[in-house]
Formats: structure tokens, C-alpha cells, sequence
């Protein structure tokens, strides 16, 4: 008996000698060939003359953005327009995330309504917008939007505060004195620390009417405190006709609006049919129990069943979430400057290199999937959770 | 999904490319044995490289090609054309997906070095201009304080009317398009008040509205755009045929040689000049590694330079830009090629 156990030992040992060997060379080959082609590219635009390396980056950009969400001007340097494409793509995925989501519910559950109407309307829906390009879709939407509105002269007004044109929705916008910034991080800060209460005193069982006005207190108080200690607001910027077109004030852009549109109804229709398989994924037992206890219609589905149902949606919205966040780069089309159209558009082409800016944009995208990823996926431990234990 | 897709094929392709053996001085061999030449040309610009139903090119950039490839290959028809955005251009003729840029592409310092790429020369003197709608009623380029322009992406045009409001204390708003198309439409729609770009692209678009006659290009032109061919760095032997090609383009219509009427020239002109340049006296084919006969085809091929410009943007189409600074040197303009011998 010794000696055949033996053996098999000292196999198992060559077998994984084998086994660490293989991957050894695998990996060397990978790095040699990865070093080969980084090796010869250099090598190859040192020859013809075409500049590399990043030093690029804090030259001076010399051309305009529409919208920034930071301070930007022709003067910045090329690094300062990879951030503002930057935002604004987290901007129209953030956006076009929510957005797509409500819908995506809203539909989901209408599809298995009783009613024949809303059941008919939200499959009509689900298969129009599935089956059409985004990028079609992206058109329909921006140039509906764009034709659908006056021009500034005729502008739509609400109180002579708000105007809707096609050059976009002009909000008024506060002047303060403080920066802002520090009043959106107590807003952020505020927010997060009412949801921790809420949910502390949740658990315990008690959420009188009182207790939520306290948690809104909570939530808004800070960013009030600061905005009147640091300095209140003195005034405020109202938008008005000037020469072309408004300025002062705030402004939401056509190819934001159409872009977020023309993403969140595609996605949408893709979420939908995720709830609708995650809902009819829960036992009917479960929604017959409910029932049985008395639980009307609307507490069953929020309390009942789409906890349950959550477990089965998750994994695939995640997915989705990714696919709407890629696929915002399309925004190219339409104008509205998100990182592909400024960075790996307008920075490729002034600097030419292509190598670098490619290189850093895929990075990003990368970065930013699978941010979306891990958040997901730690929000479905959770939910694996809930349902369990219910 | 798609555009993601062909950002990571493009960022393949450049290393692809850039990954293999250098390809210098394998231009021409390269067409040769392929049987065709590569020229990248715009995505549609009436006058300069348009499709028209059945997928043939015309204009003045694709006119160049073929004299290059008649002049090189021995035949107009042995070019293909492909269509690239103002994005991708330089991407496509750097990793060798063309073989030459003839797209209305604007010669520029860092065009010329930290791009790699070498311009054979200007086939056509630009300017950037601006289109409004008559109704608003502006005269001058100046009265724009405050207008939206709508423009294309990854041109020098976003630059130069950056400059330009810069300069003049003026604001504005950009907003950019990665194709022209789109950029027009947006502008016919009313997203913006003004429509920029190289002054024959207006001319070029307005021929294409229902109502050009409401629409009105502002006189002052902003910017110097001379617009050439172009090839990459390190093929300076397929440099010289570019060069060469389209200089023997405007030498004969300095010396009154025509499509029509080359062969008879080549035989029957006494002046050494236009003997040289048909190849019936001396050797220029040679020196450019081509046969004797390079600039006779191209010139059958495409027709002078004056007659590629009247049939693509003068009188003879429907654009019916007039030559001014485009004439020849003894004209009036400032074409003037360098004397073949």
C-alpha cells in the first residue's frame, strides 16, 4: 500500500510542477509579446516622426466646451478637457442610469398588470424600443427634441424665470458667495447620514411621522447651516434674451436631454423584461399569502414580492447599467461632448496621438465598468440576503 | 456597443500597424503589387469627394487621386476611395490604412511634424467662413457676439473660431459634430445660429438646402485653410510622386496642355517645356522612379488643373466658386508650381 500511495504523490507533485510550468511560460510569452508590441510601436513613431508620451496632457487645449461642470476655458490645458468629458459621461450615465431604471420597473410590473390596456401598451413598448439601433433611437430623440421646441425668440417662459427653446431649458441660477462645493458636500453628507438613522431606527422597529421629519432635518439642515454661515445666497443669475440667445442662469442642453432619452427608453426596455422574469421568477405561493393576510395589492408587490424578486434582477441589471454607461459614448453624434467626443475626438485629433489617448480612454471606460461592477455586486450580497431570510 | 467597438478596433489597428516592419519607401511597391492605390477622401463633400448613388466618387480630391494613380499606376481607375471622419484621418493614413489623405485637410505646423505626416503641396487656398440665416439679419461675422455655432468635430475649425471670439472679446457656444452631416442638419434644425466651416464646405452645403437663398455666407473669411494632399512620414520617394503629380497638374495649365490634347502636345509641341513634362524630351520619370509618360497619364486622367477646378467647383458645378486666389500666378492667384526639368 506504501508504495503505490507514494507514487501517487510524487505524480501529484509532477502534475502540479507541470501545471505551475505551463502557466510560468504562458505568462512569460504574454509579457514578451505585450513588451514587443509596446516596444515596436515606440519604436516605429520615433520613425515616422509622430510624437508620443503623455507630456501632451498640459498643453493648452485652445478649443471651447459646451458644458463643463468644472471650470474650463480655451485656456486649459488637455488634461483639464479629459475631465470635463470625463464628468460629463459620468453625468449622462448617471442620468440615463436612473432614469432607465424607474422606467424599466414602472414597465416591468405594467406588462404582467390584469388591465389588457397597460399590459398591450407596455409590450408594445418593450418590443418597439429593443429592437430599434440606439443609435437610431439617439437621432429619433435629439432632433425630435430639437424640432418639438421654439426657437429663443419664442421661447417657452414659466414666471419669466424658466425658458425651454432649442438651445435648451434655462433655469435661474444663485449667486452665493460661498462655494459651492462645500454646500454639496454637507448636502451629500447630510443625506447619507439621515439614510444611516433611518435605517438604524428601522430595524429597531419604529419609524413614527416624527422621526421623518427629523431624518429630512437631518438630510437638508447641514447644507442650510453652511450655505447661511459661509455666505447666504445675494442674489440670483435669471436667465434673459440677450442678442442670440439667453444667458445668465442655468442650462440643459438638447443633446444631453436627447442622449439621456435615447439611452434610458433602450435600456429601459431591457429592464423591463429583467423585473417582469425576476417577478414571475417568485413562487405564486408567496403573492397568495399575502393575499390571504390582507396585504392589498400595491404592499404585496413592494413588500412581498419584489424583495424576492430582486435576487433574480440584480445580476443581469448590472449588466444593463454597463451597457447604458458604454453606450453613452455615442454621444459623439449628436454634440454633446462626453469623453469619447472631446477626448478621443477633438484631443486625438489636435495632438495625434493616437496611441496615448486611445490608450487612456479605454482605461477609463474600464475603470469606470467596473466601479459599476463592484458596486452591484455588493448591493446584491445584500439583497441575497434579504431574500434568504425572509 | 458599436462606437466602443470601433474605438478599440482603431486602437488595434494603430498598434497593428505600428507594430510592424517599417514600411518606408514600400508605398508605391506596395500599391503596385495590391494593383491599387488607397486614397482617403471625406465621408461626402459636393466639390471636393462625393458619392453619388452607385457609390462613384467625384470631385476635386478624388480627381487627384486617380491623376496619381494614372500617374503611378498606370491607371485612373486603380484607386479605391474610403471614406474617413475628420476624427479618424490621420489615425488611418499614420498606421498605412491609405496610402494618401486627399480630404480637404488643412496644412498645419503640427500637422506637418508631430502628426508625421508631409503635404505635397495645396490643391486648394480655403478660408473659414460662416453661414447664417438672412432672417437674423447679421452683415458681418462681427455682429455674432453671443451666437451658438454648430460645427464638425476634430477640425481646425473648432480652433480658429475659438480664436476668433478669443480675440475679440466676443462669447459664443460651440457645439460639435462628429460628421458634417450631422453638424448642418443641427443647424438647419435651429439648434444653432451659425454654421462654420472651410467657405466652399458652405458653398458646398448651401447648393444641398431647398432654401439657399435664405441662407447667407458672411463676407469675412477667419482663417487661412490651404488644403492639400497629404501622405506619412518616412516614404519620401512616394512624397516626391505626390508632390510632383499635382505640380504637373497646374504646369499644364500653365502650358495650355489639356486633357484633350496632351498626345498631340507630347508629339507635336515645339516648346522644350511642355516636352519635358509630357516626357517626349529628358527623363523626369526616372528621377521619380515612374516611366516616362508619368505626367501624360495623369493629365489624360484628370485634366489640368484648371479644368479639374471648373468641373468640380467652378462654372461647370453646381458650387460655381470663382477662382480668385486659386487662379494662376500669372492670373492673379497664387497658384505656382515649381518649374519640371
Amino acid at each position: 500500500m506504501a508504495r503505490p500511495a507514494a507514487r501517487r504523490v510524487g505524480l501529484a507533485r509532477i502534475d502540479r510542477f507541470r501545471a505551475v510550468a505551463v502557466q510560468g511560460l504562458v505568462l512569460a510569452g504574454v509579457i514578451a509579446l505585450a513588451a514587443w508590441f509596446v516596444g515596436n510601436t515606440l519604436d516605429n513613431l520615433a520613425q515616422r516622426g509622430i510624437a508620443s508620451g503623455f507630456g501632451f496632457l498640459g498643453s493648452t487645449a485652445g478649443f471651447s466646451i459646451i458644458v463643463h461642470l468644472i471650470d474650463y476655458s480655451e485656456l486649459s490645458s488637455y488634461g483639464r478637457a479629459f475631465v470635463v468629458g470625463l464628468l460629463n459621461t459620468l453625468l449622462v450615465s448617471a442620468a440615463g442610469i436612473v432614469l432607465a431604471s424607474l422606467l424599466g420597473l414602472l414597465v416591468g410590473v405594467a406588462r404582467l398588470s390584469d388591465n389588457w390596456l397597460v399590459a398591450r401598451l407596455a409590450t408594445v413598448y418593450v418590443e418597439t424600443f429593443r429592437n430599434l439601433p440606439l443609435l437610431l433611437q439617439i437621432f429619433f430623440w435629439y432632433f425630435a427634441v430639437l424640432s418639438a421646441m421654439p426657437q429663443p425668440r419664442q421661447s417657452h417662459s414659466l414666471f419669466g424665470l424658466i425658458f425651454l427653446n432649442n438651445r435648451g431649458l434655462y433655469v435661474p441660477k444663485p449667486l452665493v458667495t460661498a462655494d459651492l462645493w462645500l454646500v454639496a458636500a454637507a448636502l451629500a453628507g447630510g443625506i447619507i447620514l439621515a439614510a444611516c438613522a433611518w435605517r438604524w431606527r428601522r430595524r429597531r422597529g419604529g419609524t413614527a411621522r416624527w422621526e421623518g421629519a427629523a431624518a429630512l432635518a437631518l438630510a437638508f439642515g447641514p447644507a442650510a447651516a453652511v450655505a447661511a454661515l459661509a455666505g447666504p445666497v445675494t442674489g440670483w443669475a435669471v436667465p434673459a434674451l440677450r442678442g442670440f440667445s439667453f444667458e445668465g442662469g442655468m442650462v440643459l442642453i438638447p443633446e444631453f436631454v436627447g442622449l439621456v432619452l435615447g439611452l434610458s427608453f433602450y435600456t429601459g426596455a431591457y429592464i423591463a423584461e429583467n423585473v417582469r422574469s425576476g417577478i414571475l421568477a417568485v413562487d405564486k405561493g408567496q403573492r397568495e399569502a399575502a393575499q390571504a393576510l390582507g396585504l392589498s395589492r400595491g404592499r404585496t408587490l413592494r413588500h412581498v414580492i419584489l424583495p424576492q424578486a430582486m435576487r433574480v434582477i440584480v445580476p443581469p441589471l448590472t449588466s444593463h447599467y454597463l451597457g447604458l454607461t458604454k453606450n453613452s459614448s455615442l454621444a459623439a453624434a449628436i454634440g454633446y461632448p462626453d469623453l469619447v467626443s472631446v477626448f478621443a475626438g477633438t484631443v486625438l485629433n489636435q495632438t495625434g496621438q493616437a496611441v496615448e489617448v486611445i490608450a487612456i480612454t479605454m482605461a477609463v471606460y474600464l475603470a469606470i465598468s467596473l466601479a459599476i461592477a463592484g458596486a452591484m455586486n455588493l448591493y446584491n450580497r445584500r439583497v441575497v440576503r434579504i431574500g434568504e431570510s425572509r | 456597443m458599436q462606437r466602443h467597438a470601433r474605438i478599440f478596433l482603431l486602437g488595434l489597428a494603430v498598434l497593428a500597424a505600428a507594430s510592424l516592419p517599417a514600411l518606408a519607401q514600400q508605398t508605391l511597391k506596395a500599391a503596385k503589387d495590391r494593383g491599387h492605390l488607397l486614397c482617403g477622401v471625406s465621408q461626402g463633400l459636393p466639390g471636393f469627394s462625393n458619392p453619388d448613388g452607385k457609390g462613384d466618387w467625384s470631385g476635386l480630391d478624388v480627381d487627384f487621386c486617380k491623376a496619381v494613380a494614372a500617374a503611378a499606376l498606370g491607371g485612373a481607375d486603380k484607386v479605391k476611395f474610403l471614406p474617413l471622419s475628420g476624427k479618424e484621418r490621420f489615425t488611418a493614413l499614420q498606421s498605412g490604412e491609405v496610402d494618401i489623405l486627399s480630404r480637404n485637410t488643412t496644412w498645419t505646423l503640427s500637422r506637418d511634424t508631430a502628426l508625421g505626416l508631409n503635404f505635397a503641396g495645396v490643391i486648394y487656398y480655403d478660408g473659414q467662413g460662416f453661414m447664417v440665416r438672412r432672417k437674423l439679419g447679421v452683415k458681418s461675422a462681427r455682429e455674432l457676439d453671443g451666437a451658438t455655432a454648430c460645427a464638425n468635430a476634430g477640425t481646425t475649425t473648432e480652433l480658429n473660431v475659438a480664436d476668433f471670439f478669443r480675440s475679440r472679446g466676443m462669447k459664443y457656444k460651440l457645439v460639435t459634430f462628429e460628421k458634417s452631416d450631422d453638424a448642418f442638419a443641427a443647424y438647419v434644425k435651429g439648434r444653432c445660429d451659425v454654421y462654420t466651416t472651410d467657405q466652399s464646405g458652405l458653398y458646398a452645403q448651401r447648393v444641398r438646402l431647398d432654401d439657399p437663398d435664405e441662407h447667407l455666407i458672411l463676407p469675412e473669411i477667419i482663417s487661412k485653410e490651404p488644403l492639400g494632399p497629404a501622405v506619412r512620414h518616412g516614404d519620401d520617394g512616394w512624397f516626391e510622386i505626390v508632390k510632383w503629380t499635382l505640380f504637373a497638374l497646374i504646369n499644364a495649365e500653365e502650358l495650355g496642355i489639356t486633357a484633350a490634347n496632351a498626345q498631340q502636345q507630347r508629339t507635336e509641341s515645339q516648346n522644350p517645356e511642355v516636352r519635358r513634362l509630357l516626357g517626349s524630351e529628358g527623363d523626369t520619370g526616372k528621377s521619380l522612379g515612374l516611366d516616362a509618360d508619368w505626367a501624360l497619364r495623369a493629365i489624360q486622367a484628370a485634366g489640368n488643373y484648371g479644368e479639374l477646378f471648373e468641373r468640380n467647383l467652378g462654372a461647370g458645378s453646381p458650387l460655381k466658386i470663382a477662382r480668385n486666389v486659386n487662379a494662376l500666378w500669372s492670373k492673379g492667384g497664387i497658384l505656382y508650381a515649381p518649374p519640371v526639368r
